[in-house]
């Protein structure tokens, strides 16, 4: 499965390109309405390009999305995948509440984390040793919370919470209770 | 003139409070509390922006998050409603060329926005009531972090604003759609389907020689779709205020009602349904309609493909009712059906509709080259860019995929909702205030054009600049809504604090030149009552 990082390595390159672009449109744009000289009629034919153009631009960017991000799929169709393996993880008044000390998984299996909250709703997110995300979920009581995950690269992983609880829940961390082994 | 006396009386002491009509005043008291709130705001904003350096010692974490709590709240509310609302409640009568519907009700919507808003911010800041806006069930109802009478305090206060903006919207379309005395009568329900969009639909279907004249301007059609979705509004914040209420009371009397009678799940989507109509709706309905009357009032012309604008603003209050799954993309009970047709596809609808806005306002301004780079040209331009920059870090973030590694992330915050707010929203209010500026002050003089100058370049490079480090720090999984103890993010968070302080170098400029511009005695006679009559926007009108 591809890495959360290159996803984000690809879209901090798309986003700057595009924000560089537009701001030295707008920027020309800007200059060149101040100029001297005449205007020529604008073509509706161009706005209407432009309108397709938009279309085309929204609904791709997910049909991408969709194909290339293998955990976009997997998630839609998780409860029709067999996990290779389940973790059962309660959180209440402020504390997650593992099955065992540390949570172990090879790399390339497919591990689900069921997360129940048993009060408020507080966010479930694993994270690099660098602090980057690897994914995330809202727990919300009440309510099944489970995300199908795939590990590519052997390390350990550090839980926190993604959503705010209160103040008592902005130190919700458990660091380096995920380890994933290489086979 | 010496500074004194500029200071005591304004610029050249053209600016006489005296001489304003109440509308003016009752316009100008709105454009002054709004300042002050968005001047609190960003302070507020800074504080916050140092504590993600590295936390101060004199603020704990709970004062911390009521900061937090308070801050978009008085941005939306005290801040963006006063400016808006009051540009409105003039800009519809002086468009309609008819008087506001009641003055009486427009007062009250000032002194219900600007006590609620106050109240709401003392009531966080004693009692530490920090739920943020989001007020996921159960946690506004959670007393074991939050005490219930501060917390009863701050409903209170958002519930007078959400009063407030019920009133705004009863005068607003009783202003379009009433007949004033001793006028011929005007076909009312006509009017408000014109306005509500119903007119314009239909002549995309009709040929031109049978297509009806619209009854009302497009800028009045756009603030009357948008305050569709700031009625809407309301009643869910009320509606919800009241639920909230309901257990604070009953905790307060001694019985704790059962938090689990209320689903969490569908209260997110009910809250998120309505919070929507803000983020989704109004504001960019209103920005589209801002940006209509903008070019218009810079060029002189007439808007480019008028009748696609109008249909697209109708197709954009349908994208606003349908479009808050996008929050809850995280939300693995969610139906899928939702999150892909109202959180990915719906969504994708705002490039579009915002697109149709950036397009037709650049097109108009282009027809009417060349054009004076202006105060309220430069500033529009900046809002131009600021949505051009956001909303397609929204549309990214509205997705499946991504989602899962952006939500509750600083991209979130800070490329997408404060290069909205800050670069988008209010570049395209200060191209408002400039433009009205010698409207509702009978023609006083701006104090320094330098001073101008500096606020435009340091809002636009401060503001972008931030939700730029904010993104990158987000990128990098820098999560809101919490705090960072180790400096774990600090290169970002510093360079951002920097991009912070240039907002507050040009927020202060621009009220330093306001007051200039206005002086003392002047801004405190906006606070007088005026001998004019009510009924008349400008003091040379009969």
């Amino acid at each position: 499965m591809i890495d959360s990082q290159i996803v984000l390595n690809g879209q901090t390159i798309a986003y700057s390109c595009y924000a560089v672009v537009i701001i030295l449109v707008i920027g020309w744009f800007g200059l060149r309405i101040t100029k001297p000289g005449k205007s020529s009629k604008i073509s509706h034919s161009l706005f209407y390009t432009f309108v397709g153009f938009l279309m085309v631009l929204g609904v791709s960017l997910h049909i991408i999305t969709y194909n290339t991000i293998p955990w976009a799929s997997m998630d839609i169709n998780r409860a029709n995948i067999k996990p290779d393996k389940v973790f059962n993880i309660t959180v209440e008044n402020h504390q997650f509440n593992l099955p065992s000390d540390k949570l172990v998984i090879n790399v390339g299996e497919k591990a689900l984390f069921d997360v129940t909250s048993k009060d408020l709703t507080y966010g479930f997110g694993v994270f690099r040793s660098d602090n980057s995300m690897i994914f995330q979920m809202q727990v919300v009581p009440g309510h099944r919370n489970d995300i199908l995950w795939q590990f590519n690269h052997p390390g350990v992983y550090t839980i926190r919470s993604t959503e705010y609880s209160g103040p008592k829940g902005a130190q919700m961390i458990l660091q380096d209770v995920i380890e994933v082994k290489s086979l | 003139m010496s500074f004194k006396d500029t200071f005591m009386n304004g610029e050249q002491g053209l600016f006489k409070a005296s001489g304003l009509t109440p509308m003016q005043k009752l316009v100008l008291r709105f454009v002054v509390v709004g300042l002050l709130y968005y001047g609190f705001a960003v302070i507020e904003g800074m504080i916050m922006r140092i504590y993600q350096i590295e936390p101060i010692n004199a603020i704990p974490d709970f004062q911390y998050f009521a900061i937090l709590t308070a801050h978009p709240l008085v941005g939306i509310f005290g801040s963006t409603y006063s400016l808006v609302f009051g540009a409105f409640l003039f800009l519809v009568p002086f468009l309609m060329k008819k008087p506001l519907w009641s003055y009486k009700l427009g007062n009250w919507t000032f002194l219900l926005i600007t006590a609620g808003t106050a109240i709401f911010w003392f009531a966080g800041f004693i009692t530490h009531y920090a739920p943020l806006y989001t007020l996921y069930w159960p946690l506004p109802v959670d007393f074991t972090q939050f005490n219930p009478i501060g917390g009863s305090f701050f409903i209170l206060g958002i519930a007078m604003v959400m009063l407030g903006t019920v009133f705004f919207v009863i005068n607003i379309f009783k202003t379009i759609s009433y007949t004033p005395e001793g006028f011929e009568k005007q076909p009312s329900a006509a009017i408000l389907a014109d306005a509500i969009g119903f007119s314009g639909l239909r002549n995309l279907f009709l040929k031109k020689n049978k297509q009806k004249e619209h009854l009302v301007s497009l800028p009045v059609a756009a603030i009357a779709r948008g305050t569709v979705d700031t009625a809407l509004n309301s009643g869910v914040i009320l509606f919800t205020g009241v639920l909230i209420l309901v257990y604070m009371v009953g905790h307060l009397m001694g019985f704790d009602l059962k938090e689990t009678a209320i689903d969490a799940l569908l209260y997110k989507n009910w809250f998120w349904w309505g919070l929507d109509l803000i983020a989704d709706g109004l504001v960019l309905i209103f920005v589209a309609g801002t940006w209509y009357l903008l070019a218009m009032l810079i060029t002189g012309k007439k808007l480019f493909m008028q009748n696609i604008a109008r249909a697209a603003l109708l197709v954009e209050l349908i994208v606003s009712w349908t479009v808050w799954s996008h929050h809850l993309l995280s939300d693995q009970s969610q139906p899928s059906f939702l999150k892909i047709a109202s959180g990915e596809l719906v969504t994708a609808f705002e490039l579009i509709t915002q697109g149709l806005a950036f397009y037709i306002t650049l097109a108009t301004l282009w027809s009417a080259r060349p054009l004076k780079m202006t105060n309220e040209l430069k500033f529009l331009l900046g809002g131009l860019l600021g949505f051009a920059l956001a909303v397609p870090a929204g549309i990214m973030q509205a997705d499946i995929g991504l989602n899962r590694i952006l939500h509750n992330t600083q991209w979130i915050v800070g490329p997408h909702v404060h290069v909205a707010i800050l670069v988008g929203l209010t570049m395209t209010l200060y191209s408002a205030v400039y433009i009205l500026f010698p409207i509702v002050t009978n023609g006083a003089k701006l104090y320094s054009q330098k001073l101008a100058n500096f606020h435009f370049w340091a809002h636009l490079i401060g503001g972008i600049g931030m939700g730029a480090f904010m993104g990158m720090a987000g990128l990098n999984g820098m999560l809101r809504r919490t705090i960072y103890l180790n400096g774990e993010f600090n290169l970002y968070m510093i360079l951002a604090g920097i991009c912070g302080g240039l907002l507050l170098l040009a927020f202060l400029a621009f009220f330093y030149n306001i007051v200039m511009s206005i002086g003392l005695k002047g801004v405190i006679g906006i606070f007088t009552p005026s001998k004019l009559d009510v009924k008349n926007l400008l003091p040379n009108e009969e």
